[in-house]
């Protein structure tokens, strides 16, 4: 009779110790809701920007061409760095007035939203289920999704997936495109591009599908592999910041225009995108 | 409040996903226990040799980071990565459950063994019928940790796109772009599996000390 209580006791202790838990999270989430609404009201992420003098960039780390840490420097180099550097010269007068920290493709709205970071510049592309959680500015680089495979390989492009499997990013459009557009793929996700990649030359897929501008990168690093079948899909790049800053939003659209207008945008465009 | 559409909309996924993790941490489970075993044998063994087999493989497997061990198979060997990560698990915890069963018949006193064996028993007898059944009791408790730790260590697979439950979490996170809520249904799943294991052992505790 007694073991019996304390077995009762016990599942009980564990259900309301899982129903408090889930307690928790609700309201860790209105809070924060709460938090920063009321942070919104009086200091928009433009007002905080001007604050402190600084621009806080989500940037990629391991993206070939857009952003990828140079181990010698510990810098993390491409044309989306290059673009945020110009972006802060433009709004704060000196290109030096940025802080870049590295995200994912998985971790970069929830970083945003938390606001750890001011905007993000990380090969995003500007959708519509997106941009019910971000606001975007105007594109600022226009990609497509492709497929890279080791050369001599039966694939010759999105048609020619079927049984086979592809390797995507998590977090990423291409993973649910791909889904879309070849049904009978299989489909493997990794956290970031250097997993994925590492798993395509060790032989864990068939290919590897994301945008254009990326995959030229690893076919760079790796004359074997190649990309196939042009591109399927277009992914406008944009710059996502956290929504209701229409405001940050402008003022990084009027800074775009001038770096395009000034031919600033043409010359890192053609410092790394060279195909 | 938690939003339960997210679980009942993506149930599918994150079935898939706890399946997969329940398939993988039993074959662990078993796997690595008897793995254990054997280490533990070849660790305190009247055997030099066999011995310093037991120590370096311990010393070196529990000394790794378990994301290693699973790169190594995934990318080194190519096993896919749902078997690269049990894999990897299996070695990983036998490393820890080898050490805990080691402590256990050591704990043992010394004694214990010395009148066995003037009575007569043979080693492999006296291990059989007077050490072992005493160190069972004490090992319980160790193993049991080992097994809950098991099944949390088994989200390792999703880094290697195990298809488990993390993996699936991730997938669900990323495709609803939200976080918190997504991952305390996976908590939530993990608690299924680990809460009775925790409360088995528990119980196996208790029998096995009323029994003394």
């Amino acid at each position: 009779m007694l073991k019996k209580k304390k077995w009762l006791q016990l599942s009980l202790l564990s259900v309301l110790a899982v129903i408090l838990l889930a307690g928790c999270g609700g309201d860790k989430v209105s809070n924060n809701g709460k938090e920063s609404g009321s942070k919104d009201k009086d200091k928009d992420v433009l007002t905080q920007v001007k604050d402190k003098d600084k621009i806080v960039f989500g940037v990629k780390n391991d993206t070939r061409l857009f952003g990828l840490k140079n181990p010698s420097t510990g810098e993390v180099e491409g044309f989306d760095i290059d673009i945020a550097k110009a972006l802060a010269a433009e709004i704060l007068g000196d290109e030096k007035k940025v802080e870049f920290k590295e995200v994912t493709s998985k971790t970069r709205m929830a970083l945003l939203n938390n606001g750890d970071i001011d905007a993000i510049v990380a090969t995003m592309t500007i959708t519509d289920d997106r941009k019910k959680e971000v606001d975007f500015t105007d594109v600022y680089f226009d990609a497509g999704q492709s497929l890279l495979v080791k050369k001599g390989s039966d694939i010759k492009g999105i048609d020619s997936l079927k049984g086979k499997k592809v390797l995507a990013v998590k977090g990423s459009t291409s993973a649910i495109n791909i889904r879309e557009k070849a049904p009978d793929a299989q489909v493997l996700e990794f956290e970031n591009y250097s997993e994925a990649f590492a798993a395509l030359k060790s032989g864990q897929g068939d290919a590897l599908t994301t945008d254009d501008s990326i995959l030229y990168g690893m076919a760079d690093e790796d004359p074997n592999y190649e990309l196939v079948g042009g591109t399927f899909t277009d992914e406008p790049y944009g710059i996502a910041v956290k929504k209701g800053n229409e405001n940050f939003v402008a003022e990084l659209n009027k800074a775009l225009k001038s770096l395009k207008d000034s031919g600033k945008y043409d010359e890192i465009h053609d410092k790394w995108i060279k195909h | 409040m938690l939003d339960f559409s997210i679980l009942t909309e993506n149930l599918d996924m994150y079935l898939v996903g706890f399946k997969n993790t329940i398939m993988s941490s039993l074959i662990a489970l078993v796997a690595s226990l008897i793995l254990g075993v054997l280490v533990a044998i070849m660790r305190i063994a009247p055997l030099k040799p066999l011995n310093w087999l037991g120590t370096a493989y311990v010393e070196i497997i529990r000394n790794i980071p378990l994301l290693i061990i699973t790169f190594f198979f995934f990318l080194g060997l190519k096993l896919s990565g749902i078997y690269a990560g049990t894999l990897a698990l299996t070695i990983y915890t036998s490393s820890f459950i080898a050490e805990a069963i080691r402590a256990g018949i050591l704990s043992v006193p010394k004694g214990q063994m010395e009148a066995a064996r003037s009575s007569g028993l043979t080693y492999g007898q006296a291990m059989r019928l007077v050490i072992l059944p005493q160190a069972v009791k004490i090992v319980i408790p160790p193993l049991g940790n080992q097994f809950i730790n098991l099944v949390k260590n088994s989200s390792i697979l999703a880094v290697v796109a195990g298809l488990d439950l993390m993996y699936h979490g991730d997938l669900i996170s990323s495709r609803t772009f939200i976080v918190f809520d997504v991952y305390i249904f996976v908590a939530a799943f993990y608690l299924i599996l680990t809460i009775p294991l925790s409360l088995g052992v528990g119980y196996l505790e208790k029998r096995l000390a009323k029994s003394n």
